[in-house]
């Protein structure tokens, strides 16, 4: 017989473990305020937040996110900054390529607690205002681009090649935007609108 | 991806012991690599200690070479002038290796610390001995192009990924590695290890211990090249790579070194070859017979049956490219 009294051990248990598993995959904020009512407080330190510093184009954000957060997903689903891709979110493709203080990085493989106090740079904040920068500019001008998905990752990792010295000769220029991979095959036009951005006499 | 706590260490003996402390934590370095094993769910550490603030990013001369902390990133080492100067091979496999945007995240560290990038033991669906001793290999009888012809064993075929690795057995480096109690030293060609009966462990790294820098004797070589064949002109892992340096002085060959990537569990340096090339004559018939030595004792597995003939035919063509 079930006694009203003294708790069931093994339903407590049960719950615990049902609700450690639901909170990996599931409804995260019910359960944190499950865990602030005391009902496990394993459950607490799954969802442990910490405090994050980082300029994001020009602004400094004071952020509060998980550890497991990467700086992609952080632009895209914290910041709504959703120009940054998410294409293979492996490393492989090159969509999600950021600048963190000035060097081309795969945000997808950045853990965003990593980014504290540095400066990131996405697609967002190349232009100023309306002017489209440069490069964008050439990407446009030399139809550096069908479907548009890699688009950002291509012009960021372009502005990268540019100013790291690597866009002397179109060998060059391809060996060094290889990090971006483009289904619909708009490489040839990617070259030259890189060659010519970096001729063109505008500071990249 | 499974939860962890995170913990940034500002200085090595407190990162060192950070991990000391728990068994299942992790340094994170650049992340390129684990970062994505932890996506994939093949690693899955409680903790990750966190060293990019670590001041170990200096490239350094000493008296008897160059100093390469372990921090140093891809990117900065390849341009290095002083590693371009000294050690132009090295340069050349940095190059080969990744994407610009991975190379800017990668670390010297890192990229020694990385893991094979066998098919079987990133799909937890799969049998593997190294992801989980016991359970079997997927590839023997598997797909098995990209896997290994030399020193493999009946628990693991997989391959040592790495560019930067081939290169630093062939330059004889040493790896300097910080501990709990004190500092050691481990030749770059004793790092790795063959698979055997225990794929699961890559390398003679203890838990607790950090690698803190690689140090590069200055050498005699005259004439060098890194040779990296893969499935498209760049940014692929090697279906083999060569790294080829010799000195040479009047037509002879005085001293060779040989290390090849993408056929072994390790960077498989090619002792007998390098013996049998000293005092030959830089041409094409001592570089064929000496990469038929090197191919000796060589076992495919099928899909990779090609890398039998691949491999002494870029050996050759690596000690040529290096010999003009």
């Amino acid at each position: 017989m079930h006694d009203p009294i003294t708790p069931d051990p093994s339903r407590r248990s049960f719950l615990k473990r049902s609700s450690a598993l639901a909170a990996i995959s599931l409804t995260p904020p019910a359960m944190v305020r499950a865990a602030e009512k005391g009902f496990d407080e394993k459950i607490a330190g799954v969802f442990e937040k910490m405090p994050l510093s980082v300029t994001i184009n020009g602004t400094k954000q004071q952020l509060s996110i998980e550890p497991r957060v990467t700086l992609l997903d952080l632009l895209r689903e914290q910041l709504h900054l959703t120009g940054t891709k998410k294409g293979c979110d492996h490393g492989q493709c090159g969509a999600c390529t950021v600048h963190v203080n000035g060097r081309r990085v795969n945000s997808c493989l950045t853990l965003a607690l990593t980014t504290e106090g540095k400066q990131v740079t996405t697609i967002e904040g190349l232009s100023k205002g309306e002017q489209l920068h440069p490069m964008q500019e050439a990407f446009i001008e030399f139809d550096g681009f069908q479907c548009g998905y890699c688009t950002p990752g291509q012009i960021m990792s372009a502005v990268a090649c540019v100013r790291e010295g690597h866009a002397n000769t179109p060998d060059q220029v391809r060996e060094f935007m290889s990090g971006n991979i483009c289904r619909c095959g708009a490489y040839s036009n990617i070259v030259d609108a890189v060659m010519n951005a970096k001729q063109g006499g505008k500071t990249i | 991806m499974n939860q962890f706590e995170y913990t940034r260490a500002s200085t090595q003996q407190a990162a060192i012991a950070a991990l000391v402390k728990d068994e299942h934590a992790m340094f994170l370095a650049g992340g390129t690599n684990l970062v994505d094993l932890m996506k994939r769910g093949v690693t899955s550490p409680s903790r990750l200690i966190d060293i990019n603030e670590l001041p170990l990013a200096a490239i350094e001369q000493t008296a008897t070479g160059l100093r390469i902390g372990a921090m140093v990133r891809n990117s900065d080492a390849a341009e290095h002038a002083l590693v371009n100067r000294h050690f132009p091979l090295l340069s050349m496999a940095f190059k080969a290796g990744a994407s610009p945007q991975l190379r800017n995240m990668a670390t010297v560290g890192g990229n020694m610390m990385q893991r094979t990038r066998c098919p079987y033991f990133y799909d937890t669906a799969m049998p593997c001995n190294k992801r989980e001793p016991g359970s079997g290999c997927g590839a023997i009888g598997g797909y098995n192009r990209m896997h290994a012809i030399f020193g493999a064993s009946e628990q693991c075929i997989a391959v040592h990924p790495s560019d930067m690795c081939v290169a630093l057995t062939a330059l004889d480096a040493t790896v300097t590695i910080a501990g709990p109690k004190a500092e050691r030293k481990i030749a770059f060609a004793d790092f790795h290890r063959l698979p055997g009966s225990t794929p699961q462990k890559d390398n003679n790294l203890q838990h607790g211990e950090l690698i803190t820098a690689v140090h590069i004797p200055f050498n005699h070589l005259t004439n060098v090249h890194y040779l990296k064949i893969r499935d498209r002109a760049s940014y692929a892992f090697a279906l083999l790579s060569v790294a080829a340096a010799l000195n040479i002085k009047s037509g002879t060959i005085r001293e060779a070194r040989l290390a090849m990537g993408g056929v072994a569990h390790k960077p498989w340096r090619l002792t007998e070859a390098e013996k049998a090339l000293k005092g030959q004559p830089a041409n094409e018939t001592s570089f064929k017979k000496a990469a038929a030595i090197a191919m000796e004792g060589a076992r495919s597995y099928g899909h990779n049956d090609f890398k039998l003939k691949l491999a002494p035919n870029a050996i050759a063509e690596a000690l040529r490219l290096a010999s003009v």
